[in-house]
């Protein structure tokens, strides 16, 4: 300051003065003592802990941050320090200046880690001194280790999840929707049965919160039971496993139902012949034939429960000759409708007979006269279906049409890889059930025709670009009916995924 | 020759006593140890008086004197200061003032020719100094610190002042005092060198803390070791052989 204004300053040499202890010449500091002599005197690590035992995870290398944390880190990482550094106690006494690691074997179960520490001692003199704490490490496998490695009788909470059908469509959806929310992020065991997946959870309300994610996305109904495992009376103290049976009702998209009387009389006189156009935690029911649309919640559902007349594995492929539009396009529950009449003919019949079938259709903007289209042929069926015979004076159509079919375009595609893919849940699958792993791979392959017929079905799950795709010059043919894609911008640049990983998703994909 | 001694477990010895070439004041204690201390060293010489200031013990820092004269502040009693002036010779002055800082001693610091006061002295009171003490007054700092009877002390050889000091005071003072200047510590480290130690031309006590390379310091800088290196090499042999034999 007195500087800054000028004024004369006499210079200041800081002098030498004889150590104390030692008399050694020496700047003058608080304690008048060299260092050494300081260092001889008091030692600031005293009290200070310089032996460690941390616990240690092998199989996730992770360490264990009092009371249960466990911190996932790697051997002279800056986590490591961290953890090393919070686990010392009494370090709060001085001043931590420094921490480094000190090389050791890594399976020497031995970390070191040399800490530079400054402390004030004696009237006011600032020691530093460094010292080695040796840590060592206790291999004690982490809770969600021991689970995993431990017998799967582990689990607390099981959700059975099960469709009553003869196909496994519904789970490669629910599979997606599951992994785009992440709602089985928690689950320490997925296992693909019969009909359905189980679910297990290390926690009750794991199971209870994904029991409720499910509810939002398919009509269900649940039951839960527990059985005690276990019991400490004079604590009070009940262990028990909890099973939540959940079942997703039977009816799927493109089902044709016939409504029972009473159902039908609930909504209106619908039907009572109607298709199952969309299924999310209601189930969308359209009339083809008046293009009447008409929601049915899980509750509704589960009052009166009904069975599908005809499922899409009873789908006929049908050529369709002539097609005269009788009305104009409706929009009907976001999707768009055309009634139309149809002159079809089953492909199967195609140049053996005669046989021409003149229907109604609700596919009038789709179908063009020499397209094939895929539908329920009621004509040939031999339904028993008891609800049929209660509709009085019911004039069944003799065929219904669902859907136009692509089968003869696809054929040029085929063996070509797609230009996406989709990830899959961890399943565990039982030998028994591996024995119709045809059968699944080529539901599996009709789920993602599916996927890229209709946009609205992909709405809500989440597509990743396959890197192995290249595009081919052939794309462009000359046809002006497209097979339908996935067009490039709905998909999700892919996670990046190790290349190991990467193949495991490609034979995952069943290709 | 540097004593080590004790008053009552504390090594101030500064605190409890006051040396002059010309007699010394001794607080007094519980124990005779610390008086026959002075008593053994001083009594052939000067006159070694017990008595308190103020009703205190912490004479040292109380008042200040040379052989010339004796300052004592306002609130010493009148039978102190009675018993003051008949103790001492003759031609000591005994005076009390009317100073707002009482402690002399740590305001105060003299030898028989200069004296260093604190910055914050009235100006009676330094025309008191210079009458009562003989001395010329000059009003100091030591490395920062006003009280310069705390953080040094001197005698008519020598001075040793605050471990601190930079070189350009330890000059500036030693060119005040006429004597040379160097800077130390006592008692293991301490830098209060006005309560560790109490010095004369020819004697000085220290605190019982004060190490050996301390004491080596005082006895270099007061000038009190006998002159002929002669003698240290006779010391030395004598201690080997005694170690040997």
């Amino acid at each position: 300051m007195a500087e800054e204004a000028g004024m004369f300053v006499v210079p200041q040499t800081v002098g030498t003065v004889l150590c104390c202890k030692c008399g050694i010449p020496m700047a003058p500091n608080a304690a008048n003592m060299c260092v050494k002599c300081l260092r001889s005197e008091v030692d600031i690590t005293e009290g200070l802990q310089k032996h460690v035992i941390i616990m240690h995870c092998p199989e996730c290398n992770s360490y264990l941050q009092p009371p249960r944390t466990w911190i996932k880190a790697q051997l002279e990482s800056k986590e490591l320090l961290t953890f090393c550094v919070k686990r010392l106690k009494n370090l709060n006494k001085v001043r931590l200046v420094h921490a480094e690691f000190i090389w050791t074997e890594p399976h020497s179960k031995r970390i070191k880690v040399k800490l530079k520490v400054q402390k004030e001692v004696l009237n006011g003199a600032i020691l530093e001194q460094s010292y080695v704490v040796e840590y060592v490490q206790q291999e004690h496998m982490c809770e969600s280790c021991s689970r995993v490695q431990a017998n799967p009788d582990q689990w607390v909470a099981a959700v059975q999840l099960r469709q009553h059908v003869s196909h496994r469509r519904t789970f490669f959806y629910l599979e997606q929707l599951i992994l785009k929310h992440g709602a089985a992020a928690s689950a320490i065991k997925i296992k693909q049965m019969e009909q359905g997946i189980d679910f297990f959870f290390s926690n009750r309300s794991h199971g209870v919160k994904f029991v409720e994610f499910i509810g939002k996305v398919a009509p269900m109904k649940s039951r839960n039971d527990k059985q005690l495992v276990s019991h400490d009376i004079k604590s009070n103290n009940y262990n028990y496993k909890y099973t939540f049976s959940v079942e997703i009702c039977p009816i799927c998209r493109e089902d044709l139902i016939c409504l029972p009387l009473k159902v039908a009389a609930s909504l209106g006189n619908l039907g009572p012949l109607v298709i199952c156009t969309k299924v999310t935690n209601s189930i969308a029911l359209l009339d083809p034939l008046t293009l009447r649309i008409s929601y049915l919640d899980a509750d509704q559902y589960w009052r009166l429960p009904f069975k599908s007349l005809l499922t899409s594995r009873q789908l006929v492929e049908y050529i369709v000759l002539d097609v005269e539009i009788i009305s104009s396009e409706v929009n009907v529950g976001g999707s768009k409708y055309v009634l139309a009449d149809a002159q079809v003919a089953r492909v199967s019949d195609f140049g053996k007979n005669d046989t021409i079938f003149n229907i109604r259709t609700h596919l009038g903007h789709l179908l063009n006269p020499g397209d094939y289209a895929l539908g329920y042929d009621l004509y040939g069926a031999n339904s028993n279906d008891i609800e049929i015979e209660k509709h009085k004076g019911l004039v069944i159509p003799e065929a219904i049409l669902i859907r136009k079919s692509y089968e003869e375009k696809r054929q040029k595609k085929r063996g070509k890889p797609r230009a996406w893919k989709l990830k899959s849940l961890d399943m565990e699958v039982d030998d028994k059930n591996r024995t119709d792993q045809e059968k699944i791979n080529s539901e599996y392959e009709q789920f993602l025709k599916d996927l890229e017929e209709n946009p609205e079905l992909r709405f809500n799950i989440s597509l990743y670009r396959n890197k192995d795709y290249q595009p081919s010059e052939m794309t462009s043919v000359a046809d002006g009916d497209e097979v339908p894609s996935i067009p490039l911008d709905e998909l999700l640049a892919d996670l990046d995924l190790s290349e190991a990983e990467a193949e495991d998703e490609d034979d995952e994909m069943r290709e | 020759m540097a004593n080590r001694i004790q008053f009552e477990n504390s090594c101030d010895v500064g605190v409890f006593s006051k040396l002059t070439n010309a007699y010394c004041l001794v607080a007094i204690g519980g124990s005779e140890s610390f008086y026959s201390a002075f008593e053994a060293e001083l009594a052939d010489v000067i006159p070694v008086v017990k008595t308190s200031i103020a009703g205190t013990r912490i004479i040292g820092r109380l008042c200040a004197g040379n052989k010339n004269g004796l300052l004592l502040p306002h609130n010493t009693t009148d039978q102190e200061l009675q018993h003051l002036r008949n103790s001492l010779p003759d031609q000591v002055v005994v005076q009390r003032i009317d100073e707002r800082l009482s402690a002399l001693g740590n305001c105060i610091a003299c030898n028989d020719h200069v004296a260093l006061t604190h910055t914050d002295l009235d100006k009676e009171t330094e025309e008191m100094i210079a009458d009562v003490l003989g001395v010329e007054v000059f009003r100091q700092t030591i490395a920062g610190n006003i009280l310069v009877g705390s953080y040094c002390a001197f005698s008519n050889k020598g001075a040793l002042v605050h471990p601190h000091t930079s070189v350009e005071d330890m000059n500036e003072l030693a060119t005040l005092l006429q004597v040379p200047v160097s800077a130390g510590t006592v008692n293991r480290g301490s830098e209060v060198i006005g309560a560790g130690l109490t010095v004369n031309d020819w004697t000085a006590f220290c605190g019982s803390d004060t190490t050996a390379t301390e004491l080596n310091v005082i006895e270099t800088a007061f000038q009190l070791k006998p002159a002929q290196p002669s003698a240290i090499v006779d010391e030395m042999r004598k201690s080997l052989i005694d170690s040997y034999v």
